[in-house]
């Protein structure tokens, strides 16, 4: 406690205000050089032939469209999957269990330790669960169930934050005009919490359009045109990965999937921020 | 157990001999957790009566009203023993439809608890739920009982402004309006002109004594010169061994008069509480 | 009693939360039955005995020493948390007590976007412009240091905003009492609001830790991949989590079987750090304000 008391000389203080100044400055350095390399060599190989044609020679050239149509298939199975789940899951702890009852904190904890598992370890689990025991094989899929898996805590988390900061004035006032608890969710409760539940849900989306290590062997590596659920396909994030890796002479595409990738999660998590921040209060009343 | 749902074609009655109670509670206790909020209380709420509960804070007086229509239910960790009987029947058989009873016998908050909704949907959200299907039907209820707590002249022009956009008077009036609606029997009211200003409140307390005959009323209230304004019969709470107790009730004119309780004769006296 | 409507809607959000929280079960029952074979026929002795890391198909052709690999993690783990525990708290001193107000907003929002680009382009980037110059330093490259400033840069934003969200929540009157002593803005961030916001800072450390430790596919890019236990920062490594997306693609019998032991092991770590966490904020909800 002597710290507090006792006087500090005036040099500490400048150069600790010194140091914080250069570390942030350093940070800021790193982020806008690593922003400034993806776009310097992304916008060369950007056109709307890269957008439209799908890839030739492993991606060397040619463009990603099968790509981005994979990746936007195993993001809505993924999302399709992983929010009736999540909200109902979400309504069941926020709505029927107290703090103290036994089984929902079961679920969190589980859910807890859910979040906690490594991405490679979920594209274990799933190469496993989906594509051998439910014979899906490497198909979008598995990949997409494989990526809902793991979005569904984060998901879950945040409807459930989204669904407790309804007030609880609204929930007793309903009870004591004696309305049904069904009444009362679904329409009072579920579109007092939209806010919520959408930027938990852009939240997610986010965070499974980032991910490769779970899709490398569930969803697989081909770079055709998918035809259904059940063909393999390649991620955004897989395709820059084989880009890199494995491809002699990819980089230029490389460069460019992932400023497409960048672009990509900027507008999904501009849009949860925006959405947490500015609320969509205003609809509720009108509706 | 259904109840059957109010019909309006009753006769006025203030006379405590001639009518059985509709709502009456014997020997309930009401715990949160280990902790009693009160003990022991037998209280019968007489029909077309204003029942006035008061006393000091932390009293048990609002737990015993909320206890009166179950909304007790809401609150974890929350015990009841002893009966309450609606019009004979015990409200805490597990076959109680907690729905019609929680119609049959409203409750209007302290602070005024409009939804987040328009004003036309706070009124027409319940009815519709209850079974309101006739359009026609609910906006006649709506008009009625929005004219019931004069609010009508205030809103008719903006129906579909937000509930919130409204004064706080005015919000309270509409929850008592939302509840009339619905034409319950007996209406709680838990200390509705507390959270008001002053011309707001004396709004709400005539809307109350207007609601004599039409409707059973139990009110909680600090207020000691309103309780004597409106109230026929009075019930008078005290802390006593950590727990609400029910000191003494009657009506009105004897409990303020001539009181049996020193407790009570000092409360009303204003020397304690 | 509610209606029927009431009690069917709550027997399917049951049913949801039961289906959810299954989940974690199924993921490790399946983690632990595809492991059994590698149990039976390696036992756990010989994960750290064995000579090499040299897998084949059967146990008694191979050699299956994970040992390297845990250790390639560990260091990895312990030199990104090193490099960013000071970036990130300073980071957030720095928003919250020395910043003027835009430069602060502005900090915050490159951090958020930092947190915001995903794994594999972090990867891509130090592949293509990070490992390059080590090279030139110090071949090959592809080093324990590269990683180690990879995973740096990729967990330094959980850090940040967990530290900078709960010194946000310590009241002012902390600060305003300790200026009003007469203290130094460094005398009263270090002894007063540093300590103060402890709980919270090292609930970030922990995530941190945790995230860095289940990264894969920014640490296989530019780690080099040999497995070997590193004399220095510029020699390769090969992380375990690198090691099971490497291998996954060809594995079968008994090295299969030791993968999703990786696996297993990787999972009992971020979970235990996950439950340390839990202990660390029940310890001290009461302390945060």
């Amino acid at each position: 406690m002597k710290s507090l008391i006792h006087r500090q000389r005036k040099p500490a203080d400048a150069f600790a205000a010194v140091i914080l100044w250069v570390m942030a400055m350093a940070v800021s350095f790193v982020f806008v050089w690593i922003v400034f390399s993806i776009v310097a060599g992304g916008l060369s190989s950007i056109s709307r032939e890269f957008l439209t044609k799908p890839p030739e020679f492993s991606g060397r050239s040619g463009g990603i469209s099968t790509v981005l149509v994979s990746t936007a298939v195993i993001l809505m199975i993924c999302l399709g999957a992983a929010v009736p789940l999540g909200i109902a899951t979400a309504l069941f702890l926020s709505e029927f269990t107290g703090n103290d009852e036994w089984f929902g904190r079961l679920v969190r904890r589980s859910l807890d330790v859910l979040a906690g598992v490594p991405s490679i370890v979920f594209g274990l689990f799933g190469s496993v669960f989906f594509c051998r025991v439910l014979g899906m094989g490497y198909s979008l899929i598995a990949g997409g169930l494989t990526l809902a898996c793991m979005v569904l805590p984060i998901f879950i988390r945040s409807a459930e934050a989204g669904l407790r900061a309804v007030p609880e004035e609204y929930r007793s006032t309903a009870a004591a005009l004696g309305i049904s608890r069904r009444a009362v969710i679904f329409r009072l409760i579920l579109p007092a919490a939209v806010p919520g539940l959408i930027s938990g849900l852009i939240l997610s989306l986010g965070r499974a359009a980032a991910e490769t290590a779970a899709l490398l062997y569930t969803s697989g590596y081909v770079d055709r045109m998918p035809e259904s659920v059940f063909d393999s396909g390649r991620s955004l994030t897989v395709h820059i990965y084989d880009l890199a890796m494995n491809v002699p002479g990819g980089n230029s595409h490389a460069y460019g999937s992932a400023l497409v990738l960048v672009v990509l999660l900027l507008i999904i998590n501009g849009a949860a921020t925006w959405i947490g921040e500015h609320g969509l209060r205003r609809r509720l009343i009108r509706s | 157990m259904k109840f059957e749902t109010y019909s309006s074609s009753r006769e006025s009655c203030c006379d405590r001999e001639a009518c059985a109670p509709v709502l009456s509670a014997s020997d309930l206790s009401l715990f949160y957790g280990r902790k009693a909020a009160f003990r022991g209380v037998n209280l019968d709420i007489h029909e077309g009566c204003i029942t006035a509960l008061v006393g000091p804070s932390g009293c048990g007086k609002s737990s015993f009203l909320q206890s009166l229509n179950r909304l007790t239910d809401l609150i974890p960790a929350c015990r009841i023993e002893g009966t309450v009987t609606c019009c004979g029947k015990d409200i805490h058989e597990p076959a109680t439809d907690l729905i019609a009873l929680r119609r049959r016998v409203g409750l209007i908050f302290q602070k005024p608890s409009p939804l987040p909704f328009s004003i036309r949907r706070n009124l027409d959200f319940p009815l519709r739920e209850h079974g309101f299907t006739d359009r026609g039907e609910r906006e006649a209820k709506m008009e009625s009982a929005l004219r019931d707590v004069c609010l009508w002249d205030e809103v008719k022009e903006r129906l579909d402004s937000p509930a919130t956009s409204l004064s706080g008077g005015q919000q309270q009036r509409l929850c008592i309006a939302r509840a009339l609606a619905l034409e319950p029997q007996v209406l709680l009211l838990d200390e509705p002109c507390s959270a008001l200003d002053p011309i707001s409140s004396g709004a709400v307390e005539d809307l109350i004594a207007d609601l004599r005959n039409r409707f059973t009323v139990v009110v909680v209230t600090h207020n000691l010169a309103q309780a004597r304004r409106i109230a026929d019969d009075v019930a008078f709470f005290w802390v006593k061994e950590n727990a609400g107790r029910l000191i003494e009730h009657g009506p009105a004119e004897a409990i303020f008069s001539d009181p049996e309780n020193e407790l009570t004769r000092a409360y009303i006296a204003g020397l304690r509480g | 009693m509610d209606s029927s409507g009431d009690r069917w809607l709550l027997w399917v959000l049951r049913g949801s939360a039961v289906i959810a929280g299954g989940v974690t079960l199924l993921v490790i029952l399946f983690l632990v039955a595809a492991s059994v074979p590698a149990f039976q026929h390696l036992g756990v002795v010989r994960f750290f005995t064995d000579a090499s890391w040299h897998p084949a198909e059967y146990a008694a052709e191979g050699t299956f020493n994970l040992w390297p690999m845990l250790v390639g993690s560990l260091l990895v783990t312990a030199g990104a948390v090193l490099i960013a525990a000071p970036l990130g708290v300073g980071a957030a001193v720095f928003c919250q007590y020395y910043a003027p107000g835009a430069v602060a907003a502005t900090y915050r929002r490159a951090i958020e976007l930092l947190a915001g680009i995903p794994s594999v382009v972090f990867g891509f980037w130090g592949l293509i412009v990070l490992v390059p110059m080590i090279n030139q330093w110090h071949p090959p490259g592809q080093s324990l240091l590269a990683a180690v400033l990879i995973l740096s840069l990729m967990i330094l934003p959980t850090i940040a905003m967990i530290s900078d969200a709960s010194m946000a929540q310590l009241p002012d009157e902390y600060r305003f009492s300790a200026e009003a002593l007469g203290l130094t803005r460094w005398a009263t961030v270090r002894g007063v609001m540093l300590p103060a916001a402890a709980p919270g800072v090292l609930t970030g450390l922990i995530l941190a830790t945790g995230r860095a430790i289940g990264e894969t596919l920014a640490v296989l890019m530019v780690c080099g991949n040999i497995v070997q236990i590193p004399t220095s920062a510029f020699e390769p490594v090969r992380t375990l989590t690198a090691n099971i997306a490497l291998e996954m693609a060809y594995a079968a019998g008994d090295h299969r079987a030791s993968l999703f032991v990786t696996g297993l092991i990787l999972t009992f770590i971020v979970v235990a750090l996950v439950f340390i966490v839990e202990k660390i904020n029940r310890r001290f909800s009461s302390l945060i304000p």
